[in-house]
């Protein structure tokens, strides 16, 4: 997502909740902190001073434990909730200055929102909760029903457009709620823990058809859960939330190996890295020996490697040869005589959690090669089990 | 009498709130009378048409337009149930009785709902308004009838008219107690959703309020309805109609045939309205997947007409 651009930008927001937030400013400006003005004020400070953009095209997770001012990060967004200061900017519009009817044209067209609780309008039938917010637009009923079928379809309830919500089971019900929200064909998709309340089997489906989605038409999307394994399977990017504050900001990769402070390392504690890892960022260069045959450089010793990697030209991997005792004092035209062995490659963008069966079958180190057939780099059993063992 | 006591101040201190309530009320009957006619035009209106049509139909037809009614709205059961229910009050004789009632009944239920359900709703949107309210409603559901009789007969003189007017104070509290209450109780995400999509405050009532509170509302009727029939009888002592009268008047001769003749007549009355909108708004909560027109008598006429058609 390097060629992105910023589509939604937070810059320095607050908000103070009570009935007397300017003290509550003033005392945050001289430097007080959220349990000091709780105690002085009775006010309490949902957001401090929060500011992150969100990218085109980008899953953006906000996670954080229950209280830690997520929810009502997501609600400034679209102004559910009121900020107390700062700017939000969508488009390079100032959504903070908005009158009212230029509001509820932004909820109506630019932002749709996903609730944990569903939120479907029980004395209405699927297709139209689907197409409640086309209806709230005054889009014509022909029209509405035909774009919430679609959306509909897409959710994989086409079927379904007559029932109402209550014969639905949990899982089908937020795909209704997705639907409510895609129908509306939203610049920025709000997911408010959307899959929280769904037992985990659905959880994960879901997530599963919220990528399916995200791949086939790249909405961008800012994402609410208190779920570090949803986070990390569906997001780009994370911003981690504590007390109110966004603390840090990143790919999970980047949070991971290098965490802001310990709220969040114990956050990662215990996080199942083969999930997010992929097998280009374990795979080692040093393991095994590389013969390449573009510089063919041959390394001096190779007294500890019983395995040798042939690339050609273009540092495509060739075959791999088992190296015997003898071969390590043979010269390299004698070891580029010999039959290159049957082997497995996995490729670098695969979860390492998908190919521990493969390296802990494999004799030999596995190599991982891009698309095109070129050499990253192999993953042995040790550094397999290191690389779990992390966390 | 002795001298003033503190222990007992009231032996010279006093308001003589009887004398003001009398004098206001006479100021009233002398210089405001043709107000108080003008408000009595639009209740002789409907209390008119709508004694005129049940009065005029004959109950066998009468008998059988309510319970298609009752089988339209709550199911082939209810409509067998209405039929009973009124074929006995022909029976025992008090048929026409009855429709003097039951106008007098739907025209303050008429009433009821016009000036209700807004009421509710303004209560439910403000607490300002719902704290005003409130005390009012108190004391509509609280004063005894007997209490407001006397100026309302001084005001309106007697006859159906001002019969209506004291059921509609006694009768509308509940209507706009469980509109607001409805209200209040849609469920917050359902009215969050609804803001986020941006609907605007006249969109958020009409389409998810007022339907998500229909079911509460329509308990409010159903109460409205059946304190309406309860007042009948005490409004007959101003000279109001129906079946109420005929219990008086049972009464007041020691008739005791006649006072239960009146008494069940109101009982089968009032299980029949009790019914037909309990049903009603049981329907309106179960979500029903068929549209109106796919059951009852219509729902089988119109089925019979596309079968005739596909063929």
């Amino acid at each position: 997502m390097e060629d992105s651009t910023d589509i939604l930008s937070i810059r320095n927001v607050y908000k103070v909740f009570g009935d007397d937030p300017d003290t509550a400013m003033k005392m945050l400006d001289k430097g007080a902190s959220k349990d000091e003005i709780f105690e002085k004020t009775g006010q309490t400070v949902g957001v401090f001073d929060a500011s992150f953009t969100v990218k085109k095209g980008e899953i953006f997770v906000i996670m954080g434990l229950s209280g830690s001012g997520k929810s009502t990060m997501v609600r400034l967004l679209n102004r559910l909730i009121e900020p107390t200061s700062g700017t939000i900017e969508l488009k390079g519009k100032n959504i903070t200055a908005l009158g009212d009817e230029d509001l509820l044209d932004v909820r109506r067209k630019e932002m749709s929102m996903v609730f944990q609780s569903f939120a479907l309008m029980p004395h209405m039938s699927v297709i139209e909760n689907s197409a409640f917010g086309l209806e709230i637009s005054g889009v014509e009923k022909k029209e509405r029903d035909k774009r919430a079928l679609e959306a509909l379809e897409q959710v994989g309830l086409g079927e379904h457009a007559a029932s109402y919500p209550h014969q639905l089971s949990g899982g089908m019900q937020q795909r209704v709620g997705l639907a409510r929200a895609l129908t509306n064909d939203p610049t920025i998709l709000l997911m408010d823990e959307a899959f929280s309340a769904l037992d985990p089997l659905i959880r994960y489906e879901m997530q599963g058809e919220l990528i399916r989605l995200q791949k086939e038409q790249e909405r961008t999307i800012v994402f609410i859960s208190h779920d570090l394994d949803e986070a990390i399977r569906i997001g780009d990017r994370i911003a981690i939330m504590e007390g109110g504050r966004v603390i840090q900001i990143g790919t999970p990769k980047e949070i991971m190996s290098n965490p802001e402070n310990e709220y969040v390392e114990t956050f990662f504690k215990g996080v199942d890295v083969s999930k997010f890892l992929m097998a280009q960022d374990i795979a080692s260069q040093n393991i095994g020996l590389v013969i390449d045959r573009q510089t063919s450089v041959v390394p001096a010793t190779f007294t500890n490697q019983t395995f040798a990697y042939l690339l050609d030209d273009k540092k495509k991997l060739q075959g791999i040869l088992p190296l015997s005792e003898h071969d390590r004092s043979a010269n390299i035209s004698a070891l580029l005589s010999k039959q290159i062995m049957q082997y497995k490659s996995v490729y670098d963008d695969a979860m390492v959690k998908s190919i521990v069966n493969i390296v802990a079958e494999a004799p030999y180190p596995v190599p991982v090669v891009k698309k095109d057939g070129t050499f990253c780099g192999v993953i042995s059993k040790d550094l397999l089990l290191q690389t779990l063992s992390h966390g | 009498m002795s001298e003033f006591s503190l222990l007992d101040p009231f032996q010279y201190l006093s308001l003589p709130l009887g004398e003001w309530v009398e004098s206001i009320l006479n100021y009233l009957v002398q210089n405001f009378r043709g107000f108080f006619r003008a408000i009595r035009w639009p209740i002789d209106q409907v209390l008119d048409v709508s004694e005129t049509i049940l009065q005029t139909i004959p109950p066998m037809i009468g008998i059988l337009l309510s319970s298609l009614l009752g089988w339209q709205l709550a199911g082939r059961k209810m409509g067998v149930f209405c039929a009973i229910t009124l074929f006995f009050l022909g029976l025992i004789g008090v048929w026409s009785e009855s429709m003097t009632t039951l106008s007098l009944v739907l025209t303050s239920l008429f009433f009821c709902v016009v000036f209700g359900i807004p009421l509710g709703i303004l209560s439910a949107r403000s607490d300002r308004i719902e704290r005003t309210v409130r005390p009012v409603l108190d004391a509509m559901q609280t004063l005894p009838a007997f209490v407001y009789l006397v100026p309302v007969v001084m005001l309106f003189g007697i006859g159906n008219v001002p019969g209506v007017l004291v059921t509609i104070v006694f009768a509308l509290p509940p209507l706009v107690r469980l509109t607001n209450l409805g209200i209040r109780q849609v469920p917050e995400d359902k009215i969050e959703a609804a803001r986020a999509f941006g609907c605007t405050p006249k969109q958020m009532l009409y389409k998810v309020q007022l339907p998500l509170a229909t079911p509460t509302i329509m308990a409010g009727v159903n109460q409205t309805l059946m304190l309406s029939l309860s007042m009948v009888v005490i409004a007959s002592m101003i000279s109001v109609g129906g079946l109420g009268q005929m219990v008086l008047r049972g009464i007041g001769r020691l008739d005791m045939g006649l006072a239960t003749v009146g008494g069940v007549g109101l009982v089968l009355l009032a299980i029949f309205l009790d019914r037909l909108t309990q049903a009603i708004g049981e329907r309106s909560s179960s979500e029903n997947p068929l549209h109106w027109y796919e059951t009852g008598p219509v729902g089988f006429f119109v089925r019979r007409y596309r079968s005739m058609h596909s063929k």
